[in-house]
């Protein structure tokens, strides 16, 4: 049997298109690896047999000359992705038995385009988290902690997503951003995560962590794998009051565009204190590729930066304490025998979710109460604002912005557990972006001394993400690996 | 007359201010394309967003936008060109998304107002804003004793809330309100105005002060769901305030029910337990934007309003105020009324409906519209009265069996042998023989005992088995007697 672990999914499009090997092959193969290391937690729920039936689908497509663009590609869907007689827990214990009868349009539509569903990955709880380490179904390990011989986390939320690519155990996987939750595990994994302007895809049949951040996108190892996977997620759907009208571009043209003339702005606010000498260093030597590319550096500003963490774990948990009401026991999920009523509520939902759902629930609560209003989340949407106008006014100078995608490198399993603080740093580099809805991606960029990758992160304008692609594929040129 | 509440050392006015709850008629909910059929088996109507499922998405229903833009065009108020959602949060079984998508700070219609009547007078009442939310599902507790039952086919269906201004101050101005309200919505049809199926409801807030007073504490009665209630709510609610504050004792704001049968109001919860709903906009949907064009559509597609119609109808077919009132009230009268007047006497017309129709109506239990009488049957009916073929009294009597009966009119009266005696030389030989019978009493009429006439009168009805043309008999006695 072939060896697919370093497989990319445009190769694979190849290979299977030379019929050098078939979809059942390769799903195969994925099954056989996942089973194997499952130390690693990559995956809530398996969907083996389901993989099967597609890829023998797939085939026979292949040979009936029928090919969709992503025909016989075995991938993993986050388990925040409700799929249609699937289990999907969004990493809960309030959902570990929920089987929804309704597929999300984001996974539809890879269905539609031909892709293979081996199970559905691990995730933070309600995709709060950076470490993949508030899953209700177990830590998730990050594969290149072998490497220095630790047990490293892979980022988070999407970090099942993240380590089952950098394992090989898939081609490429679904991740969701909010905060960073595509990016940051892809920079932790060595991957390449790509946050799609908001709007750009559906969320419905996405579980709702926080509704004007949420936004799904690809994990993969290759630039032009995530402008593949993004094709083919993307899509303007009616069930979705936000989803854009926006017209889709060929995801692929970013090849045909030059970055020669591009004004690559460096905001000086994200040299912030605290951001690893290495991660620095990838910084400014992703800077000089870009100038030997014939690009235009210039420095910017990004006033607002240093509130943009702060505005985030406000808005993003009122939403959050909204959007979880609806676990209660009462029609679906998890419930707690109960006296009554509100017995019944606080033992389901005290008993149902996990430490840092329920403290995200109070301060989303907090945040949102009578008296606390104005001050916290009023002012945190006006903050929002003074974000994306930074955003606006840096982008009449420059075409791209190019930073680190997180402060530091992966770190261990249990570190950074005592203070929610010191995990919600993580994020500091991801949010501003998240916060201004724009198209942003993690390429992989170098590594640390103890060869822990670096991912550097470039955000782009509404919607221009072929020029995001386009940078990144820069980077992918330029790092030497 | 002010409306005034005698306590023991004071008079009390009343100040009421109505939130009236009406369901749109629209097949689909505010935010799902679940039908909101009634009737139906439980939760058969419930989609995704009706039942709150993981990943499920609110999408606006265009044409609940739209009644809403119409109810507030003829609520003379201001549309607003954007609005906003927000979710107004709170736990309960039968509110499965965990919050009401409702309207908080920006509602889709401001300011307006409407005319009521009381006593001859007209009277405006101020409308504070509507705005748009969604129906909770429905709680079952006598299904089962250990265990309670949610039936969701309600839930997300469209509401209208419509506020009032506290401009009312009696329980008949409340009544009269909630009436014209809601003739108002029928009118344009954006929601049926059925309070029995709880279509339409009111939270009633009633207040008391002595005159000149400022605002007193008010309470809100909750989910009152009959005009009739309304008003004995507010009697209670009012009275029972009076007591407190004339025994020295503060009101204390809450929120009360109406027990219909014992015909009081109780305690429901106090501010101190009062929910914080941390109100917030949305964000699954997108601010509303209402578009000047679509303002206009929507204004050339509004029928004539009862107002405009009573209006009309008192200028074009002389009708006095009241009776104007009573006809448009209700458009399906208000038609049958314009149909039936064409070539007719508005006031022999406005008087059969308002009298032997709406009766009628009344015992089969159906309205005008929905009855099947055409206007045509009651009109040959008062045709055969104007032309004198049938008396005012004879057609009364035959009226139910009338209407029961298949025939026309005429053929109607033929059948029963009900024409009227219009033959002088016939109805002459009556009188004659009613005068020649009683010799006495014409000298005694003759010398000044003038009651006596209608004595003659009614001995000629009797004779003729009442199918004298009444008139006639009276113009020929008075010759006579003149003889």
């Amino acid at each position: 049997m072939n060896d697919f672990e370093n497989l990319s999914i445009s190769s694979a499009i190849e290979g299977l298109a030379n019929k050098n090997f078939t979809s059942l092959e390769l799903t195969e193969f994925f099954i056989k690896k996942i089973e194997k290391n499952k130390d690693l937690n990559c995956f809530i729920t398996s969907t083996f047999d389901k993989a099967i039936e597609m890829a023998k689908i797939s085939d026979q497509k292949i040979k009936e000359n029928e090919t969709r663009p992503l025909e016989g590609i075995p991938i993993g869907m986050k388990d925040l992705f409700c799929t249609n007689g699937v289990r999907t827990t969004a990493g809960s214990k309030i959902l570990e038995n929920f089987v929804p009868f309704y597929e999300s349009t984001v996974s539809n539509n890879l269905w539609n385009s031909g892709a293979i569903m081996l199970g559905k990955t691990n995730m933070d709880e309600f995709a709060m988290g950076s470490a993949n380490t508030t899953s209700f179904f177990g830590n998730v390990k990050n594969p290149l902690g072998s490497k220095v011989n630790k047990e490293l986390v892979p980022g988070g939320s999407s970090g099942g997503s993240a380590s089952a690519v950098s394992s090989g155990l898939c081609l490429g996987s679904t991740g969701s951003d909010t905060g960073g939750s595509i990016r940051q595990p892809a920079s932790f994994c060595g991957l390449v995560g790509l946050k799609p302007t908001y709007g750009r895809c559906s969320r419905f049949g996405m579980i709702a962590f926080a509704s004007s951040l949420d936004q799904a996108g690809p994990i993969t190892k290759t630039v032009e794998d995530s402008a593949l996977m993004l094709q083919a997620m993307v899509s303007f759907d009616k069930r979705d009051s936000t989803s854009s009208r926006q017209s889709i571009p060929d995801f692929s043209d970013f090849k045909k565009l030059s970055i020669k003339g591009k004004r690559i702005g460096i905001p000086k606010e994200y040299m912030i204190d605290g951001l690893n000498s290495d991660i620095k260093k990838i910084w400014d030597s992703g800077i000089s590729w870009f100038k030997s590319e014939g690009a235009e550096i210039l420095e910017i500003s990004l006033p607002h930066t240093k509130s943009a963490l702060p505005t985030y774990y406000i808005i993003a948990p009122a939403e959050a304490s909204a959007n979880l009401a609806r676990y209660d026991g009462i029609r679906y999920g998890f419930r707690h025998n109960a006296d009554d009523l509100n017995d019944l509520y606080e033992k389901t939902r005290g008993l149902g979710f996990g430490k840092e759902v329920k403290r995200r629930i109070m301060i989303g609560t907090y945040v949102l109460s009578a008296g606390y209003y104005d001050a916290y989340y009023l002012k945190a949407l006006k903050v929002r604002k003074l974000i994306s106008q930074d955003f606006e006014d840096s982008f009449q100078k420059c075409d791209l912005i190019l930073t680190p995608t997180t402060p530091n490198v992966a770190f261990s399993i249990g570190e950074k557990q005592t203070n929610p603080i010191e995990m919600y740093l993580n994020d500091v580099l991801t949010v501003p972006a998240s916060l201004a809805g724009l198209p942003a991606i993690s390429v992989p960029s170098g590594f640390n001394s103890e060869k822990l990758p670096i991912g550097l992160q470039l955000i782009g304008k509404p919607f221009d993400e072929i020029s995001v692609l386009a940078a990144g594929a820069v980077i992918e040129e330029s790092r030497g690996f | 007359m002010t409306y005034l509440i005698e306590g023991k050392k004071d008079s009390w006015q009343v100040v009421l201010g109505l939130e009236v709850h009406a369901q749109i008629s629209s097949k689909s909910k505010l935010f799902s394309v679940a039908s909101t059929n009634w009737g139906s088996d439980p939760n058969t109507q419930v989609e995704l967003v009706d039942c709150g499922m993981p990943g499920a998405l609110p999408v606006i229903n265009e044409y609940c936008v739209d009644q809403a833009v119409l109810t507030g065009l003829s609520l003379n108020a201001e549309i607003k060109k954007m609005s906003i959602f927000d979710r107004k949060n709170y736990f309960y079984p039968d509110l499965p998304q965990g919050y009401q998508i409702s309207q908080f700070e920006h509602p889709i219609v401001g300011k307006g107002h409407i005319n009521i009547e009381i006593e001859g007078k007209v009277k405006k009442i101020g409308i504070t804003r509507l705005h748009l939310e969604q129906d909770a599902g429905k709680s079952l507790h006598d299904q089962d004793i250990k265990n309670s039952y949610i039936d969701l086919n309600r839930s997300g269906c469209a509401l209208m809330e419509i506020v009032s201004e506290p401009d009312l101050s009696s329980p008949i101005e409340a009544a009269e309100y909630v009436k014209k309200l809601r003739s108002i919505l029928r009118y344009i049809g954006s929601c049926d105005g059925n309070m029995e199926k709880g279509n339409l409801r009111a939270d009633v807030n009633v207040s008391v002060k002595r005159e000149g007073e400022k605002l007193g504490t008010r309470c809100e009665i909750k989910n009152v769901n009959s005009i009739k209630f309304i008003q004995q709510a507010i009697e209670f609610e009012a009275k029972r305030q009076v007591n407190i504050i004339e025994n020295g004792e503060k009101i204390i704001q809450e929120t009360r029910l109406f027990d219909p049968n014992k015909c009081e109001t109780r305690s429901m919860r106090s501010k101190e337990e009062s929910h914080d709903y941390r109100y917030f906009p949305d964000p699954d949907l997108p601010p509303l934007i209402i578009s000047d064009e679509k303002v206009i559509s929507l204004k050339e597609k509004l029928p004539e309003l009862p107002d405009e119609k009573k209006d009309r109808f008192m200028r074009e077919f002389n009708l006095s105020s009241y009776d104007a009132e009573v006809i448009v009230n209700d458009q399906g009268t208000a038609n049958f009324f314009e149909k039936l007047v064409k070539g007719r006497d508005s006031k022999v017309v406005t008087n059969w409906i308002t009298g032997e129709v709406f009766s009628y109506l009344k015992k089969i239990n159906k309205d005008i519209k929905n009855s099947g009488i055409a206007p045509e049957k009651i009109g040959s009916l008062i045709d055969l009265i104007v032309d004198e073929k049938i008396s005012n009294r004879q057609a009364k009597e035959v009226f139910e069996e009338y209407m029961k009966s298949m025939d026309d009119a005429t053929t109607f009266i033929e059948k029963k042998g009900l024409v009227q005696l219009s033959d002088q030389s016939e109805i002459y030989k009556i009188i004659d023989q009613v005068l020649s019978d009683n010799p006495k009493m014409v000298d005694d009429y003759k010398n000044g005992k003038d009651k006596l006439f209608g004595f003659f009168i009614g001995q000629v009805m009797k004779i003729s088995k009442g199918k004298a043309n009444p008139k006639l008999v009276n113009e020929l006695l008075v010759k006579r007697l003149k003889e």
